[in-house]
């Protein structure tokens, strides 16, 4: 089974069926990482080039670890902005590693429509690993696979998420993919952190947090940065913490059985509390173990030869 | 060498005509207008040439008060003759050449070139516009006197927002010494840094800071309140949102002397058109939404923006190629301007006269351009128009440098089909497909 999508540039080009795919197939991958050899031969002979723009520790290993254990040919090319500015434009980056015959590029880009471009340019097939405030579509799907996993579907749940939604392009990729699957959404942040038109993501606004956690299944956290401080979004990491921090106070209003995500890395004690981090409601680890196996079926599904089977 | 315009629609809103009529061009002027005009001259007679003009309009050539010609520096995206023949592609006799080239056109040195160049080289009339602020960095005024002697028809930071209000006060009152009119590019910067589009749902889903409608409401407010109380000349760069065609309609009630233009990309695109990252559709004011464009169109039919402008910005590939944080602002409209406006006739929104008015008499009474009419005597800068003729837009075919336009590809109405200027024939319409044929 392959895929007909030759990118995965965002959550928004995606169906319901082709969403439903990546997280099934991968399921197969899971228990690779946890078998005393964890890898399989599926893409021997297949170049991953892990292109990132931004610093990333997680997800960039992530990538590079899902590679690995399905035999690809990883390269990792960190590049800093500050040489970008100096250096050949991304188009030219491209065409030069075009000229290597890659399988797959995966990119990580400050740049909002980064990856787009790049699949505009390249035969490669393009995994969007983060481009600027746009979408982040892999962890949208190992978001998704871990509430599946903990929660047994997707359907008519309801997931708040909260803190710079205006900034975040995982909170973008989330609505979107849990929309899709028929969850209902919550997006709960200061007005200066929620972007305008918001509503155009059929979710609901909240500006209390205890409101927006009241009765929900998943409680996902998002990364709020020092910089908007500077940028008069936010007074302070203290106020912000009493607003809209989640505390185990708070986070008694969800559901008794709700679970509680951050995509990482977590600032402890601003947008979310030790206790509820490291509390077992907390799914924050699964998230990245989800990672591994999501980063490994979406390589499968776009590099795959046709009729490759997942684990040979 | 006399020239008939037999049988055409001529539409000179400066002298109130709008019906079939000659026109008679001698020694680039134009000698007679009127029905019958032309008297028995027919072609084949010793010097004159009779051009046959039975279904199209015949204009006055158009006037365009916001052109970038990118000369003198940044002659790779455009110059002096590649945007004056554009502008003759476009049925343009007129552009005011806006200041910001390399370096900006902020001293009587630069403006006394471009003149230069314009007379021996340029295909069109061209006017250069001066700055504001030296540097257009918005803090010390151009010398604008010496600036008007050498050729500017008004001053502009374009590109730039005169922020500071102090400044832009001052630069009212001493532009007023000399009958010059400010051109603002209306922009508070501080609402717009890191701005790649319009803010609304679109820009929210692209993940694209966005340029909120206040920032261009609040100056222009600001502006009126200042042009009001300094009895300068105000003229607003780019109108886009429907806030400002409000401000302009309720100043004019008041009898502000203001006057105000509008593009044909804001009339007829909306922020809806950037998704995909389509570079060509960066544009600085953003493309807004349906409710403002509307606005402007009500605002263009009922004269509170009096004038079309095409706010030309031509750019090279590189330049559009590439992340869209990277992409410059700017697209070309000198050859597309009349046939995109014209859907606006056809559907009704815009009279045919009020039209043509906005891009011949009012902009050249805005800046007091001795041109846009087809009086007898006037110098002969004519337009014919076929307002019926498809053809599909080639960015390949456009005479100016620049490609970077959002219309490629699309099958439009109407054509420039001659454009004179000072009685010579500037541009003449060639269809693609006959010539493949």
């Amino acid at each position: 089974m392959t895929s007909p999508l030759r990118h995965l540039l965002g959550i928004e080009e995606l169906s319901a069926r082709d969403i439903v795919q990546f997280l099934d197939t991968s399921e197969v991958f899971f228990d690779v990482s946890r078998r005393r050899v964890r890898k399989v031969p599926t893409l021997r002979g297949k170049t991953v080039i892990n292109l990132f723009y931004e610093a990333s520790t997680r997800t960039r290993t992530s990538f590079e670890v899902a590679g690995k254990r399905l035999s690809a040919d990883v390269i990792n090319l960190s590049v800093s902005a500050s040489s970008v500015s100096k250096g050949e434009s991304l188009l030219d980056t491209v065409k030069n590693l075009e000229a290597m015959h890659p399988d797959v590029i995966v990119v990580r880009h400050a740049s909002s429509g980064a990856a787009h471009f790049i699949a505009r340019h390249t035969r490669a097939a393009v995994v969007n690993a983060g481009d600027g405030t746009h979408e982040h579509p892999t962890q949208a799907l190992l978001d998704a696979f871990t509430i599946r996993r903990a929660k047994g579907r997707l359907a008519d749940l309801v997931v708040t998420i909260a803190g710079d939604i205006a900034h975040s392009r995982v909170a973008r990729s989330n609505a979107i993919l849990l929309r899709r699957l028929g969850a209902q959404v919550r997006f709960c942040a200061p007005r200066t952190l929620m972007p305008v038109g918001v509503e155009t993501y059929g979710v609901e606004v909240f500006d209390d947090l205890g409101r927006a956690v009241e009765g929900a299944d998943v409680v996902m956290m998002l990364r709020i940065q020092r910089e908007r401080l500077t940028e008069a979004l936010i007074p302070s990491t203290r106020e912000y913490a009493r607003t809209f921090g989640l505390n185990a106070r708070i986070l008694e209003r969800a559901k008794p059985d709700a679970i509680v995500m951050h995509p990482g890395p977590m600032n402890r004690g601003v947008e979310i509390d030790s206790d509820v981090a490291d509390s077992p409601r907390s799914v924050i680890l699964d998230q990245v173990e989800a990672g591994v196996a999501v980063r490994m079926g979406v390589l499968y599904l776009l590099a795959a030869e046709a009729g490759q089977s997942p684990l040979s | 060498m006399r020239i008939v315009l037999r049988e055409g629609r001529v539409i000179d809103p400066a002298s109130g005509r709008d019906e079939v009529a000659d026109v008679v061009i001698e020694d680039g002027r134009v000698l007679r207008v009127g029905v019958g005009a032309a008297g028995d001259a027919r072609e084949g007679d010793r010097d004159t040439r009779v051009v046959a003009c039975n279904g199209r309009w015949v204009v006055p050539g158009f006037v365009d008060l916001h052109t970038h010609l990118r000369e003198p520096g940044l002659e790779y995206k455009e110059d002096i003759v590649s945007g004056t023949r554009a502008a003759a592609a476009g049925g343009f006799t007129t552009v005011c050449a806006m200041p910001n080239t390399k370096p900006v056109n902020d001293t009587r040195a630069i403006t006394e070139m471009m003149v230069a160049k314009a007379r021996s080289h340029g295909v069109v009339r061209v006017h250069p516009i001066g700055a504001i602020t030296r540097g257009q960095l918005g803090r010390e005024l151009t010398e604008m006197a010496d600036l008007k002697d050498a050729g500017c028809v008004a001053v502009s930071d374009d590109g730039r927002c005169v922020t500071d209000a102090a400044v832009m006060r001052r630069a009212l009152e001493y532009a007023r010494t000399f009958d010059l009119p400010v051109v603002q590019h209306a922009e508070d910067h501080a609402l717009t840094a890191g701005a790649q589009m319009h803010e609304g749902a679109v820009a929210t889903r692209l993940g694209l800071k966005g340029w909120p409608r206040v920032a261009e409401d609040h100056i222009v407010a600001r502006d009126l309140m200042l042009a009001a109380s300094t009895g300068a000349r105000y003229h607003l760069a780019h109108a886009s949102t429907a806030g400002s065609a409000a401000l302009l309609r309720e100043a004019r009630g008041r009898g502000i002397r203001v006057s105000a233009e509008v593009t044909p990309h804001h009339l007829t695109l909306t922020d809806e058109a950037v998704m995909g990252y389509r570079t060509a559709c960066k544009v600085n004011p953003p493309l807004r939404e349906r409710g403002d464009v509307d606005a402007l169109i009500d605002a263009l039919a009922d004269g509170t923006l009096d004038c079309v402008a095409t706010d030309h910005a031509p750019h090279a590939a590189i330049e559009k190629d590439c992340e869209f944080s990277e992409a410059l602002h700017g697209m070309v409209g000198l050859e597309t301007c009349l046939a995109l406006l014209l859907d606006l006739v056809r559907a009704g929104r815009v009279a045919p006269g009020r039209l043509v008015d906005a891009l011949t008499s009012a902009p050249a009474r805005a800046f007091g351009i001795d041109a846009g009419t087809l009086r007898e005597g006037a110098r002969a800068d004519v337009a014919i128009i076929d307002p019926d003729r498809v053809w599909t837009v080639d960015a390949r075919r456009f005479r100016s440098k620049g490609r970077n336009t959002p219309f490629e590809g699309r099958r439009v109405t109407g054509c420039v089909e001659r454009t004179f200027a000072s009685g010579v024939e500037v541009y003449t319409f060639v269809d693609a497909a006959e010539v493949a044929r």
